[in-house]
């Protein structure tokens, strides 16, 4: 039983020429870290939002551990699947210790466990909980925010957890150390992790394996490696190539 | 004018209480159904449009003919009036709330439905609270606009400060339009002081 397994997945948004998402079909198993790497419009963020059903397919099926999620309430589906995106969406009017809360209050949790999970996930992201818990949203950095958006996410203890370009918005140095934090998290807490990116190289430091996209098809998945020696076709050459380019770049500057 | 005042207070304080009362009765059903369309707007692009278009021209038909129009279904007096007032008030409170449950970041509201909260939870704890300027906004505007049709009102015998007016324009008597004008003028003022306070408030 897979954690995660499309089979035959299309859709096509009404009014457009071209399939988001054409008949994609592939497996992940329970706690790898798969990266989505595609152009701007190629259907990875589609392709992912069909998991907790923001999208539905037209045709085809999605599996979650065996189940096929349009099977279940999909309120309830998506309560147990941490969702982060690139503008993270902190809601304003509460502070950060209330915006982690969220779901855990929707699941009706017992305040003093509510209380002990925020704490545990403020230190988890790097944030020292007595500081950070009764601050407002405005008053923190992007990263800053983007790590509440995570703890937010991790709030109720998912299996799953789905990321859309969460740190597009962030400068590099910051997005470095919070891909590295990430990874150390994914790696000890052992969840599935779909991750979505136009970033090569964060495509492939952060995932076990890749999943390429092009233009509604995933034309490549397997890992980083792999697909740097024996890249499916000529898209994924270009973009193994325009790595190389920079990487060549660097050294001949340094 | 000032004589009069002081002969006829009581007659001016009933006139008042009278206006007071069609206005605070009229903006509680207004906001009661503005509510309900709200929730049904937020639902439907499509119906949205076509209501806010339809109360847009409602609001372009001068109050004296609307009243006139409603006489013969609700016959003379407050109730009359009182439709009236309701209906105008749509236009005004719709604009506002729709919008400002529309302008709530759209961020916000994908990581609050993404995360598992009804639709319904999204609206109480993520769109209302977040749309709460103009909410208030569209309250205020409102309830000054129903100060002022409602003075209207007199001419379906509704009372109010209207009657002044009224009776002071086909008497000839410039102390009572001027009493009735400036008690119009401020509650008015005194409504719009009260909800700017509130909004500061809450803002």
């Amino acid at each position: 039983m897979h954690a995660i397994e499309f089979r035959n997945v299309t859709k096509k948004f009404t009014g457009s020429a071209h399939h988001a998402v054409d008949d994609v079909s592939f497996t992940i198993e329970e706690g790898e870290f798969i990266t989505i790497l595609g152009a701007s419009g190629c259907g990875k963020t589609t392709l992912m939002k069909m998991v907790n059903r923001l999208y539905e397919p037209d045709s085809g099926q999605i599996l979650l551990s065996g189940r096929d999620v349009s099977t279940v309430d999909a309120v309830k589906l998506r309560r147990k699947i941490g969702y982060v995106i690139q503008q993270v969406g902190l809601f304003p009017h509460f502070t950060v210790g209330e915006n982690i809360a969220t779901i855990p209050r929707l699941l009706k949790w017992e305040k003093r466990k509510t209380e002990a999970r925020v704490e545990e996930l403020l230190a988890l992201v790097g944030l020292a909980p007595d500081e950070y818990r009764d601050r407002w949203p405005s008053q923190l950095s992007g990263g800053q925010q983007q790590r509440v958006g995570l703890a937010r996410a991790l709030a109720a203890d998912p299996g799953i957890m789905l990321l859309d370009e969460p740190f597009g918005a962030i400068d590099s140095i910051t997005r470095t150390r919070l891909q590295d934090e990430l990874l150390a998290l994914q790696t000890a807490m052992k969840k599935t992790f779909l991750f979505v990116t136009h970033d090569i190289e964060e495509a492939f430091k952060l995932g076990d394996r890749v999943l390429v996209m092009n233009e509604g098809k995933v034309v490549q998945f397997d890992q980083a490696e792999e697909i740097i020696r024996k890249p499916a076709d000529g898209f994924v050459k270009a973009l193994v190539d325009s790595a190389k380019e920079k990487e060549r770049f660097w050294e001949n500057c340094g | 004018m000032i004589e009069y005042g002081i002969h006829y207070y009581d007659k001016l304080a009933e006139a008042l209480a009278e206006h007071i009362g069609i206005v605070l009765m009229a903006m509680m059903i207004s906001l009661a159904v503005a509510a309900v369309f709200t929730v049904l707007c937020s639902l439907s692009r499509t119906f949205s449009r076509l209501l806010l278009s339809a109360f847009s021209v409602i609001y372009s038909i001068p109050s004296l003919a609307m009243l006139a129009l409603f006489i013969p279904i609700t016959g003379l007096g407050t109730t009359t009036a009182i439709v009236v007032l309701v209906i105008y008030n749509q236009y005004l409170m719709l604009r506002n709330f729709v919008s400002g449950l529309e302008a709530v970041d759209h961020n916000v509201t994908e990581a609050a439905v993404g995360m598992g909260m009804t639709p319904m939870q999204v609206l109480t704890m993520v769109r209302l609270p977040l749309a709460r300027k103009s909410l208030i906004a569209g309250i205020r505007i409102s309830l000054i606009s129903t100060t002022g049709i409602a003075a209207i009102a007199a001419s379906v015998n509704a009372g109010g400060l209207g009657v002044l007016l009224f009776d002071g324009l086909r008497t000839m008597n410039v102390a009572k339009i001027l009493w009735g004008s400036v008690l119009s003028a401020a509650l008015a003022l005194i409504f719009d002081g009260i909800l700017l306070t509130v909004e500061k408030r809450f803002t």
